[in-house]
């Protein structure tokens, strides 16, 4: 009776090890397929660019408790949620600039509506907002390159003359016109993408990307040498030496003043007989044969 | 003596009336379709009672409420929440764990209505059998997905979770949503009995947790009168649980059903027609009810 007993205890652990196992490899075999599935899930595409305050795309995902309380509470209803098959992840809030820009609304509703701070409740001036970058990303096809007038871009933008500004430019094309080209500056740009909604091209030739997308970054060790120079009060590579110019007796050279200055009218060159042309290309091009 | 599946319920439609077979049925409907309606009422009707889903929402502009499994995945990925979740997570666990859990699953959320039928059209058309995983599963993956959602740092559950999907592509209205739905239904009407929720959901795993001490209970008080008739096994969607408390007077134990696993549908309390089960409170689970009297006075004698 009590071998039988022995006997059945042990079938049963056995059995019950067994589907444990069982268990959890097969969870952890789904396990394997959901991580990697988030990993690829997970992935945003560029065109979606999410609503104010959102934390960086990282902690945004694990922030996010994909509620759409934002969307619920945004004034012109722009936010929409991600949906299964889509390339943003599952229930996560973002915008398409081309089609529904942000309108910068002064109280930010959307991220009042947060509960959980994935829209960080620390933002309370809407243009302290990095939604995005607007990059004027296609110079061939925006029309203010071409030399025309345009700069809807420009008059749209909530911080123009800050996060947009036109740049004046000679047309050489004509040679008498100006280009007006826009120029954004990543200091004020909040992303809110009312540039790329308003960009008159069948496709838009300014567009909101995601800032890290859009901003270039400087080799750390780099320095550039006049900035340097400004902070430190002193150029730190070499001493400033003044430079020795090798010129006639009686003739000084002045930079970035008048430039040749002839001390005597002794030193003063007849004309025809100048020893240094006021073309520097003159002498730059002068061929061989000059030279020798 | 014992019933078939397919026939579950008849006899008390028979004793009872169909209105009393069928009251906590109805009951639950309204509660789970009456959700459903508050939360599409903004969206469909321009009328916001809830704004939000069932992850996280807003009644009436005051009541915050979270899903407290959730904001577990988001708090081990790594993330400091914003109060309201906190606060709206809390409301949610002292209910649930006064309610019983899987209310949750049986009164609220809007799968157990697809998988409700594929139960019903599985025990009318007589499917049987079907994979056999272990209903342990779901602890597993609820495990799983907290590990996952600290080694990736994203809530990784909500990219699959059919229960805010579902309510999801109500509200905010999707295509491909209907797919896992779909999915869900199939799997339950011919792959596994009771399949998502008995097997799979860690949702439903996360509050059967805090179904643990919950006093609301099922009762199996009158278990004396059981004819063996099997219709609460056939109709339950977890149908271990009912064993020990209505077959327990030999074996010294209560009538309550404390398995953790109920969800407190109240369907066998419909479908049985001696009247065996009632919703009554963990505390009256006294060993002796439903030992007839002449084992009472022999344990008493001896």
């Amino acid at each position: 009776m009590a071998e039988t007993h022995d006997d059945k205890k042990g079938i049963s652990r056995r059995q019950f090890l067994s589907t444990t196992l069982k268990t959890a490899c097969s969870v952890t075999l789904m396990g394997v397929g959901l991580g990697f599935y988030a990993q690829r899930a997970n992935a945003l595409p560029p065109l979606a660019i999410r609503p104010p305050g959102a934390l960086p795309e990282n902690d945004f995902l694990g922030a996010c408790i994909r509620c759409g309380l934002c969307v619920r509470d945004c004034p012109p209803q722009i936010l929409s949620l991600g949906q299964l098959g889509d390339d943003i992840p599952t229930g996560t809030p973002y915008f398409i600039a081309r089609t529904g820009p942000c309108v910068m609304c002064e109280d930010i509703p959307c991220v009042k509506a947060c509960p959980t701070n994935a829209l960080d409740h620390s933002l309370t001036d809407i243009e302290k907002a990095r939604m995005g970058l607007a990059v004027v990303v296609d110079q061939e096809n925006c029309i203010a390159f071409q030399g025309l007038r345009c700069e809807v871009c420009f008059n749209i933008c909530p911080l123009r003359g800050d996060a947009i500004t036109l740049e004046y430019r000679h047309n050489p094309r004509s040679g008498k016109h100006a280009f007006f080209i826009p120029v954004v500056h990543s200091d004020a740009c909040t992303g809110c993408g009312l540039c790329e909604k308003a960009c008159i091209l069948e496709k838009a030739a300014i567009k909101v990307y995601p800032i890290e997308m859009a901003k270039g970054e400087l080799g750390h060790h780099y320095r550039f040498g006049w900035k340097e120079k400004a902070k430190a009060g002193h150029a730190l590579v070499t001493p400033d030496v003044k430079h020795h110019y090798n010129l006639p007796e009686g003739v000084r050279y002045e930079l970035q003043g008048k430039g040749l200055i002839f001390e005597n009218q002794k030193a003063q060159p007849s004309s025809g007989e100048v020893p240094f042309p006021s073309n520097p290309l003159q002498s730059l091009n002068r061929k061989r044969k000059e030279s020798e | 003596m014992a019933n078939l599946p397919q026939h579950a319920g008849r006899e008390a439609v028979r004793t009872k009336g169909w209105l009393r077979a069928h009251k906590w049925l109805i009951l639950r409907r309204i509660s789970q379709l009456g959700i459903l309606a508050a939360f599409m009422a903004g969206p469909w009707l321009g009328l916001w009672i809830v704004k939000g889903n069932l992850a996280s929402s807003l009644t009436l502009d005051v009541l915050p409420l979270t899903d407290p499994y959730i904001l577990l995945q988001a708090l081990v990925s790594g993330v400091s929440p914003e109060t309201t979740a906190f606060v709206g997570a809390a409301i949610v666990l002292v209910f649930y764990s006064l309610v019983g859990g899987r209310v949750y699953c049986s009164w609220v959320c809007p799968v157990n209505l697809v998988t409700d039928t594929a139960g019903w059209l599985r025990r009318k058309l007589g499917i049987r059998g079907g994979s056999q995983t272990s209903r342990s599963t779901r602890y597993w993956i609820l495990a799983m997905t907290l590990v996952l959602s600290a080694i990736t740092g994203t809530i990784v559950w909500e990219l699959v979770n059919p229960v805010t999907i579902t309510l999801r592509a109500l509200l905010f209205g999707t295509a491909l949503a209907w797919m896992l739905v779909l999915g869900v239904f199939l799997f339950d009407l011919f792959v596994t009995h009771d399949g998502w929720c008995g097997h799979y959901c860690p949702v439903g795993a996360f509050y059967s947790l805090l179904n643990t001490w919950a006093p609301l209970r099922v009762t199996a008080a009158k278990r004396e009168a059981c004819d063996d008739c099997m219709d609460c096994f056939n109709v339950c969607p977890e149908p271990q649980v009912i064993r020990p408390a209505l077959k327990g007077a030999d074996k010294g134990v209560g009538p309550v059903i404390l398995a953790n696993q109920c969800t407190n549908c109240g369907r066998c309390i419909d479908v049985c027609a001696k009247e065996v089960f009632r919703f009554g409170s963990r505390f009256s689970n006294d060993p002796k009810t439903g030992v007839d009297n002449v084992k009472q006075i022999q344990a008493i004698g001896s």
